[in-house]
């Protein structure tokens, strides 16, 4: 069962945003990637997507990269990536996401990873660079195993365009909220409220979930107010890279804390 | 082949099994764009007749065909002809295609150019063609790419482009593409991104290809008039494989052999070498599908070649088709074996290649004891060796002391 549509439906009859936190398994270190992510949960987070770490992330910005060459260095491997998927699982119910390019899932066998992917508990996959155009017999793939694969729409994607993805889309529709890598930036840009709008307006089907350059719980309430929920990455991996576990938790917390809190 | 074959790639950018649009999404409607526009330019009048104009006045087009008679000597069969792509302005074929996509960014309105470089030739290209059309520049190239190929850097900043280094991985052809990637990403109102090969997505590998296709089409001319007939082969190096692309491409429906070759860099076994057509397996790297050189886990590996525009562990998707369909075949040269031929050109010939065009040079030597007294062979000689000078002279050093 998957476990997507039964959070956003969730959060929605309470009139809550939903949380997405991403992370780089085996960073800092292999050993630290459940663990955090049982602590972020308990921290206020309703979903972790997981990357996977590769060697020319063309989306990221210096955060992720760096992340993902020190996962590398650590010796972390998609193999290794479905293994921490598994204790989490274990241990949790949260919804897990996989958030990784296309060729080390190419690599790995497209059949076999959806299949790895059902099997230890992972509800979805977003994959930056498998455009709608390329991804029809992925997305079937995943839809035969109960698997959401989540697109991705740009403040460069045409109104026509939007509703393509909206159809094609599963589980909910990432958007972008800048045109660029992934990067903590500081504010919300009006022209990301321009964009939500029309997201809003021509992808009805799905929850919109808005993530790149989302930095501090102020930018995540005002990015939440455009969408149903916020993703959160290399603001809380700026956090892991110099900072403790605890910190990382606070940090959570207190964005989650902000996404609850009455609108002034 | 059969001209539907030559047609390609299919309107979604695919060749065969290879190409397409592996991006984030940002940019799709970007490339979108850009190939409507490129379409349509290519079949109007005004836009050919300035692209036409600039490869004559501007590069020197056509570039000579020139029968190598000493080299040819050398084997005692054949005729070895060379295609002067080195005597083209900024000295290598590159700035046929910065001229076309450079024309085309004025076209669309956009006021800044990015580029990746390797060797440093594209980037030079790309900055010449950039200030005499009144665009400003940057150009990202890897640190360890910077070092070897110091004099184009030079060259670059003269030309009022930035250069910007990449330090990121191995500092090469490859990041620097990723950095160009992720600029567009972020600038992509303001930026056209001049790629410099038959690489990245769709509609790049056929646009570049398209461009540099005058090549090809100068060398069918130039041998009916010369020979009264078409060459029998045709030998190119390939990193990206734009100039090899150039001159196949007019063959594609001919019985012309087509030779690619790529770096062998310490040896094929060695696993520090750019053979990705060789040695590689399919893979997704810069927007396409193609062979990539990589790892059981999907990781791209780290290529090596003494040549830096050869550096690079990804190919063209065209080549890649032609690879699998037996069109065309992929040899490769070794560091030593390309460093050995550019000195015999110079010694030969009285010119001096570039270390990318000296691979094509070397695999000579394979080729050329198996081919007929009046077999027709023509080398791309894509680039000339100036920028190369400490590298070859420190290469020889090295082998004379070794």
């Amino acid at each position: 069962m998957n476990r997507l549509a039964p959070l956003f439906a969730l959060r929605k009859s309470e009139g809550r945003k939903v949380l997405s936190l991403y992370v780089t398994p085996g960073y800092p270190t292999l050993e630290t990637t459940v663990p955090l992510i049982l602590a972020l949960e308990r921290a206020g987070a309703d979903m972790i997507e997981l990357g996977i770490a590769f060697s020319d992330p063309i989306a990221d910005g210096p955060t992720i990269q760096e992340s993902s060459s020190v996962a590398l260095a650590n010796g972390m491997t998609l193999e290794r990536t479905f293994q921490m998927a598994r204790e989490v699982r274990a241990a949790s119910n949260i919804p897990l996401v996989l958030m990784g390019y296309a060729n080390p899932i190419y690599a790995y066998g497209a059949t076999r990873f959806v299949q790895t992917c059902a099997s230890v508990g992972i509800d979805g996959t977003i994959i930056p660079d498998l455009s709608l155009e390329e991804s029809g017999e992925y997305r079937a793939l995943a839809h035969q195993h109960g698997l959401a694969s989540v697109l991705l729409a740009a403040p460069t994607t045409s109104d026509e365009r939007l509703k393509l993805l909206d159809e094609a889309t599963s589980g909910f529709l990432y958007c972008v909220a800048v045109a660029g890598v992934t990067g903590a930036r500081t504010g919300v840009a009006a022209s990301t409220v321009g964009f939500m709008d029309r997201a809003r307006t021509h992808a009805r089907n799905h929850p919109l979930m808005v993530g790149f350059g989302i930095a501090t719980p102020e930018d995540a309430r005002d990015a939440a107010h455009t969408a149903d929920g916020v993703v959160i990455g290399s603001a809380l991996i700026k956090i892991l890279a110099t900072g403790t576990p605890d910190e990382a938790r606070a940090f959570t917390r207190s964005v989650r804390e902000r996404l609850d809190a009455p609108t002034p | 082949m059969t001209p539907a074959q030559a047609a390609l790639p299919d309107e979604r950018g695919h060749f065969g099994a290879f190409g397409g649009m592996f991006v984030p999404e940002t940019l799709m409607t970007p490339l979108k764009t850009l190939e409507r526009a490129y379409v349509s330019a290519r079949s109007d009048r005004a836009f050919r007749s300035d692209f036409d104009r600039l490869l004559q006045e501007y590069v020197g087009r056509p570039t000579p065909l020139y029968h190598a008679k000493r080299l040819s000597e050398r084997f005692g069969r054949g005729k070895i002809y060379l295609k002067r792509e080195d005597l083209c302005h900024t000295g290598a074929h590159k700035i046929n295609n910065t001229v076309g996509q450079i024309l085309l960014a004025k076209m669309l309105g956009k006021p800044r150019i990015i580029a990746e470089t390797g060797a440093g030739q594209h980037g030079v290209a790309t900055a010449t063609v950039a200030a005499m059309m009144g665009l400003s520049c940057a150009v990202y190239m890897g640190t360890e790419d910077m070092a070897r190929q110091e004099i184009n850097v030079t060259r670059m900043r003269l030309l009022g482009a930035e250069v910007i280094p990449v330090h990121a991985g191995t500092r090469t052809l490859k990041d620097a593409t990723n950095e160009a990637l992720r600029d567009w990403v972020t600038n992509v109102d303001d930026t056209f991104y001049v790629i410099g090969s038959v690489v990245g997505p769709h509609p790049y590998p056929m646009m570049v290809r398209d461009f540099q296709s005058v090549i090809g089409r100068e060398v069918r001319v130039q041998s009916m008039e010369r020979e009264g007939r078409l060459p029998d082969i045709l030998l190119a190096c390939v990193g990206g494989g734009s100039n090899a692309m150039g001159l196949f491409h007019p063959f594609l429906e001919e019985a012309t052999a087509l030779i690619g070759v790529e770096a062998a860099g310490r040896g094929i076994t060695t696993g520090e070498h750019a053979a990705t057509l060789t040695m590689g397996t399919p893979g997704i790297l810069h927007g396409s599908y193609s062979y990539v050189l990589q790892d059981e886990d999907g990781q791209i590996s780290p290529a090596h070649s003494i040549s830096a525009g050869l550096d690079y562990p990804g190919v063209g998707p065209e080549h890649s088709y032609l690879r699998d369909m037996g069109r065309a075949t992929y040899a490769s040269v070794t560091d030593s074996q390309a460093l050995d031929a550019a000195l015999r050109l110079a010694r030969l010939e009285g010119i001096l290649p570039a270390l990318e065009t000296s691979h094509a040079i070397a695999y000579l030597e394979t080729l050329m004891p198996d081919t007929q007294k009046d077999t027709i062979v023509v080398v791309n000689l894509s680039g000339r060796g100036e920028k190369d000078l400490p590298a070859i002279t420190a290469g020889l050093a090295r082998s004379r002391t070794a």
